[in-house]
């Protein structure tokens, strides 16, 4: 048998993009934990570290899954509707350029596990607060192939969406509507919080909010500027995009605030930080940069109608989730079927500069995305509530889970506390008011 | 004429401010306290530190209250506070000498009495 993967090796590696995709895969990788301190400011007090264990416990599990198999059903052949198994263990990814671009193929595939990660933590978002910590594991292990290596596949890897014609720069289809979707699906299997609807469940720590957002935004700069693959003309639209589209969606955030309540809230600002971010992210490398600015401030009314609507609801998707990453992926990938311009993006035209056409592959997968899901998180939760309790019970809820899931508080006082030294080993605790 | 002072549980605060607005007590002082009252210590491990948390979280309540609203006061707390868990916490009543409204000078019965503004 003549081996071919000498033909495939012909192409060169550039050190230029390369050294950008290195700094992109690490500043992406950034985005996990400022999502953990995102959503841990968001939380009650209680609830803090085990809300921001969340997305580091996505790290682990979802890349180690990635590297087993997650890779490899995304991104191993062009199977309309999933990858093979060629790369499972990551065989034979190694120094040469991944097909279609300049980069090593092990930088790719490190490129795209980021990606993985910062999913499966945003999932994490609808069901903090009464999810146990184990069960999450599993569900994050599943859902990071089950779910987003399909929709990876669709999108990036040659699946039927991506040879079908749909544009997706960075991942509104995976990441976003992926997300967004699967998480009202999750809200709706786990069921609300305890509380919820019946006492006022605010967030903790508006800075870390902030911070957590801004920090995010600064991740964000590799996860769209990265999705050229290289240092080419898409990377630079997608980079700038990235810094116009969310500064328009802030603006026209604060105008809503201030229409509806009369402040500038700041929990308001780090949502819209988000929403523009994510809003630009499908649309980044194909949209003008003037068009991305009407693009964020577009994206704002939608998502801040599902906030603020959401809450009404039974439906405790409790950070938003679906508004915020959901819908605003939902418009992003809409926008490019209307506002994409060859003469910026090489590649295709919008409905605007007429190509009807594009619209009708945008609006399949703003179909399909959400459907899927929807339904596989859907059922994984479901199947999986059948094994072992999904929720820690009602106590441990009204306890905190940073004590009862982890036995530690994220702000600890240590008075009345006793050190327990190595050596006299830790005692079973014992009741006070009952000694044995 | 008492004070009737109930330590409860944080996490069980709300629900008992509904019993005591049930109830119709409105008047009544919070203050977040610490103490131990036979539950079980909390272990907990930071690095290689590991200790036992002896005290836990409590919510104090202080309600001056006339003589007819003794009873409705300490069965509003028990009912909001109650798990059945050691730890649910205590209720202690003691006799008020003396109570003066700020505002208007009025004294005990009439000064516990709440107004509505």
């Amino acid at each position: 048998m003549i081996d071919t993967s000498f033909i495939v090796a012909a192409a060169r590696v550039d050190t230029g993009d390369t050294a950008w995709m290195l700094c992109a895969t690490a500043l992406v990788l950034l985005m996990t934990p400022a999502l953990g301190l995102f959503y841990a400011g968001l939380v009650r007090a209680k609830n803090t570290l085990n809300t921001f264990m969340m997305c580091v416990a996505a790290i682990a599990v979802a890349m180690v899954m990635w590297a087993v198999v997650g890779y490899s059903l995304a991104f191993d052949g062009d199977g309309a509707l999933i990858g093979g198994l060629g790369y499972v263990g990551l065989h034979g990814v190694d120094f040469q350029p991944r097909d279609g671009t300049t980069i090593p193929h092990l930088v790719f595939m490190a490129f795209q596990a980021t990606f993985c990660i910062i999913t499966t933590a945003l999932v994490a978002g609808a069901v903090v607060e009464r999810m146990r910590f184990g069960a999450f594991l599993i569900f994050a292990a599943l859902w990071s192939v089950l779910v987003y290596a399909v929709l990876a596949h669709w999108a990036f890897g040659g699946g039927w969406l991506i040879s079908g014609g749909t544009l997706d720069f960075a991942g509104g289809v995976p990441v976003e509507m992926g997300s967004g979707f699967s998480a009202l699906a999750a809200a709706l299997v786990v069921g609300a919080r305890k509380d919820y609807g019946r006492q006022a469940l605010l967030p903790h720590n508006a800075v870390y909010v902030l911070l957590g957002a801004g920090l995010l935004w600064f991740g964000w700069f590799g996860f769209n500027g990265g999705s050229g693959f290289s240092t080419g003309n898409p990377s630079v639209l997608a980079f700038t995009n990235t810094l116009l589209c969310p500064a328009c969606t802030l603006l026209v955030w604060f105008l809503l605030d201030l229409l509806r309540g009369r402040q500038v809230t700041a929990i308001g600002a780090a949502t819209a930080i988000i929403v523009g971010c994510v809003g630009i992210t499908p649309a980044g490398g194909f949209v003008s940069p003037g068009w991305a600015m009407l693009l964020g401030g577009l994206v704002a009314l939608p998502c801040y109608a599902v906030i603020v609507f959401r809450p009404r609801t039974g439906v405790d998707e409790t950070l938003d989730v679906l508004a915020a990453h959901g819908v605003a992926g939902f418009t992003g990938i809409l926008f490019i079927g209307f506002f994409a311009e060859a003469s910026w993006n090489g590649v295709s035209d919008g409905l605007f500069f007429g190509n009807a056409a594009q619209l009708g592959d945008q609006a399949l997968a703003a179909l399909a995305a959400p459907v899927y899901a929807f339904g596989a998180t859907f059922l994984l939760l479901k199947v999986l509530g059948n094994l072992m309790p999904l929720r820690v019970d009602d106590y441990e809820e009204a306890r905190g889970l940073d004590v009862t899931e982890h036995g530690e508080e994220a702000y600890p006082t240590g008075e009345g506390a006793i050190l327990v030294t190595p050596e006299a080993g830790i005692e079973e605790p014992v009741p006070v008011a009952d000694p044995a | 004429m008492k004070l009737v002072i109930g330590i409860v549980r944080p996490e069980k605060t709300n629900d008992v401010l509904e019993a005591l607005y049930r109830s119709e007590v409105r008047g009544f002082s919070l203050s977040r306290v610490e103490g131990h009252g036979g539950e079980l210590d909390r272990v907990e491990t930071y690095r290689g530190t590991t200790v036992k948390v002896g005290l836990e979280d409590k919510v104090r309540f202080e309600i001056a209250v006339s003589d007819p609203f003794v009873q409705p006061t300490i069965d509003a707390l028990c009912e909001g506070g109650r798990t059945g868990e050691v730890g649910d916490g205590k209720i202690f009543v003691v006799p008020l000498e003396r109570v003066v409204r700020i505002r208007t000078g009025e004294t005990d019965d009439l000064a516990v009495t709440p107004v509505h503004a």
